[in-house]
């Protein structure tokens, strides 16, 4: 069973004349440990697409299925709970707690699912120590480097074990050197995990860290 | 709430502006009302220290007990209706005091009465007087005479005694013919007959509700108003209107507690909008949000009661005895629970705004 399929998903905003397509018959399926590149120009619906994947846009049309969860007709309600349990999110800049630290960032999803205590604390640990911030588990954002705060931000996406993990510009915010760092590390992660992962990018040098390419134009997925 | 309260603990100056506006009116209103107990307190207390839950006054006198008088056939009258146990008189005029040791003339409310209260013992021997112990504080001593009025009669102080203030005055309490020669030496018009009184002090029997032994009274016996103790409490000159100004006061004050709470929020909301957002991306519904910023508000709320109680109890230390102000612990029980419940609804205001943040503003905009 793919981790995703999107089916003739349409997003549309508006109505009549002034009806602005966001998304226009798009179909994605993406296996259990497959990474996808998604990328495309600004404007192109990307983080449409990206948003409905992840149950936090509901589609205009079409079915969004999430492993054995078909999200399209979900409401705000258990769309929230999709996204506390099923999906993984890494932001465009990290958007990391600023107040909480590195270790407080993950613990506080795994919070959210149930995953409390002493395994929920291990767990963070774990992960932090395999994205090597061992020595970093304690600080805050603010104190940590723009690499490390996006590494926390992947661990954070991890916590829950997630069967899909949505990247949006995972490395826009870092240098060349870096963000090669950090694509690297995704790769090694959701395949040493077996988990799916789309990471929306509109940086071709990044790509070839993916299984696969698809590109997005005018909302509109390439054959 | 685990992530409010940590953002409460690390980012304290983000609330610092809220509390501090709090914490002002926390003191606001903890002075009003320890001036509003003062002045209650001090207009009331030998009338609150009485055991009888009923209070006769003849009807003429529209409840003023300077211009009531009942005889002793009306007395026998009150004595003789079903559920009536005791009935005793009481009687009050006010007058200067003068003391050996004492340079200025004192105010005095000089109390007639029969049998011991919740403060007072029985009357003394005739020609004494419990004093109230704010003469005491006065430089007043027991054993000593003190003289009443123009003509200066002199009565002994037997002992002192606790709360007892009547009209912001400290009370004597004496037996009644010790009253009645005190009056008929200086406030001649003023004395009573034989067995009258300014009003009775009637005690149901037991099981018998005051309510309603006063409207049977009422209706019994022509010519007297009974009304309960509060409600004659209450008819002292002056006590309701203080109440009911002071009452709207505190109550506006509660208002712009509740309104700074609202403003504060709503705005420290629109700034945190794209933490927020991110919270309810990775799955935080926003009625936890909603809980963290009530636990925010009411801790806030909590934190400006403990700083401010601080601050007034400093005042009321420096504050001069002459100003009537009595901090009462009850007092500070309906503060705390306004000022929660304020919080609460003043927190609550910026819950539609964190219900309408779209989750989807955490992903970037291409």
């Amino acid at each position: 069973m793919p981790a995703l399929t999107l089916q003739d998903v349409r997003k549309t905003y508006g109505s009549g004349d002034t009806e602005v397509v966001a998304l226009d018959h798009a179909s994605l399926d993406v296996a259990g440990d497959e990474m996808v590149a998604l990328v495309g120009p600004s404007g192109s619906g990307k983080t449409t697409l990206l948003s409905i994947a992840g149950g936090l846009l509901a589609p205009t049309e079409g079915t969004v299925r999430v492993g054995p969860h078909e999200i399209s007709g979900y409401g705000r309600k258990q769309l929230t709970r999709f996204r506390r349990e099923f999906v993984g999110f890494v932001f465009q800049g990290a958007n990391l707690v600023p107040f909480l630290t590195a270790k407080e960032n993950l613990l506080v999803v795994g919070d959210l699912a149930g995953n409390t205590g002493r395994s929920a604390e291990q767990r963070a640990l774990t992960l932090l120590e395999e994205l090597g911030l061992a020595h970093r588990v304690d600080n805050l954002p603010g104190q940590l480097s723009g690499g490390e705060r996006q590494r926390v931000a992947i661990g954070r996406a991890l916590m829950n074990e997630p069967e899909l993990v949505l990247f949006d510009e995972p490395t826009s915010a870092l240098d060349s050197k870096l963000g090669e760092q950090v694509m690297e590390l995704i790769r090694d992660e959701v395949k040493g995990r077996g988990t799916a992962a789309v990471v929306v990018t509109h940086d071709t040098r990044m790509t070839h860290y993916a299984d696969r390419v698809v590109e997005i134009s005018d909302g509109r997925l390439a054959a | 709430m685990k992530t409010a309260w940590k953002e409460l603990i690390r980012r304290p100056a983000r609330f610092l502006t809220a509390g501090g506006a709090l914490t002002l009116i926390v003191v606001l209103i903890l002075l009003l009302g320890g001036l509003l107990d003062g002045l209650y307190l001090g207009a009331t207390r030998a009338l609150d220290a009485q055991s009888a839950g009923v209070f006769v006054f003849s009807r003429e006198a529209n409840d003023s007990f300077f211009r009531s008088r009942i005889d002793a056939t009306t007395r026998g009258q009150v004595a003789a209706v079903p559920g009536v146990d005791t009935v005793t008189g009481l009687s009050v005029v006010q007058q200067p005091i003068r003391a050996a040791g004492v340079k200025e003339v004192l105010d005095a409310a000089m109390f007639a009465y029969e049998a011991p209260n919740e403060r007072v013992p029985a009357p003394p021997a005739t020609g004494e007087a419990w004093f109230d112990r704010s003469f005491a504080d006065e430089g007043i001593e027991a054993g000593e005479p003190v003289g009443f009025g123009s003509s200066r009669t002199e009565v002994t102080v037997a002992g002192f005694v606790d709360g007892t203030t009547f009209q912001l005055q400290g009370a004597v309490w004496m037996d009644p013919e010790t009253w009645n020669t005190v009056v008929r030496d200086n406030l001649p018009a003023a004395t009573l007959g034989a067995g009258a009184s300014q009003v009775l002090l009637v005690t149901g029997d037991a099981g018998v509700d005051a309510g309603s032994l006063a409207s049977d009274i009422d209706e019994q016996v022509p010519g007297v108003s009974a009304l309960t103790k509060q409600d004659a409490i209450l008819g002292l000159p002056g006590v309701s209107d203080q109440q009911s100004i002071f009452v709207a006061i505190i109550t506006v004050t509660f208002v712009v507690a509740g309104l700074v709470v609202a403003l504060f929020f709503a705005l420290l909301t629109l700034e945190r909008v794209g933490l927020f957002g991110v919270l309810k991306a990775v799955g935080t519904s926003s009625r936890s949000i909603a809980a963290g910023l009530s636990l925010q508000a009411v801790l806030i709320a909590l934190g400006a009661f403990l700083v401010g109680g601080a601050i007034t109890l400093g005042l009321a230390a420096v504050i001069p005895d002459a100003i009537p102000l009595d901090l009462e612990i009850r007092r500070a029980v309906i503060t705390i629970v306004g000022l929660v419940v304020t919080a609460l609804i003043g927190s609550a205001i910026s819950f539609r705004r964190v219900v309408r943040i779209d989750p989807a503003t955490a992903v970037g905009g291409s």
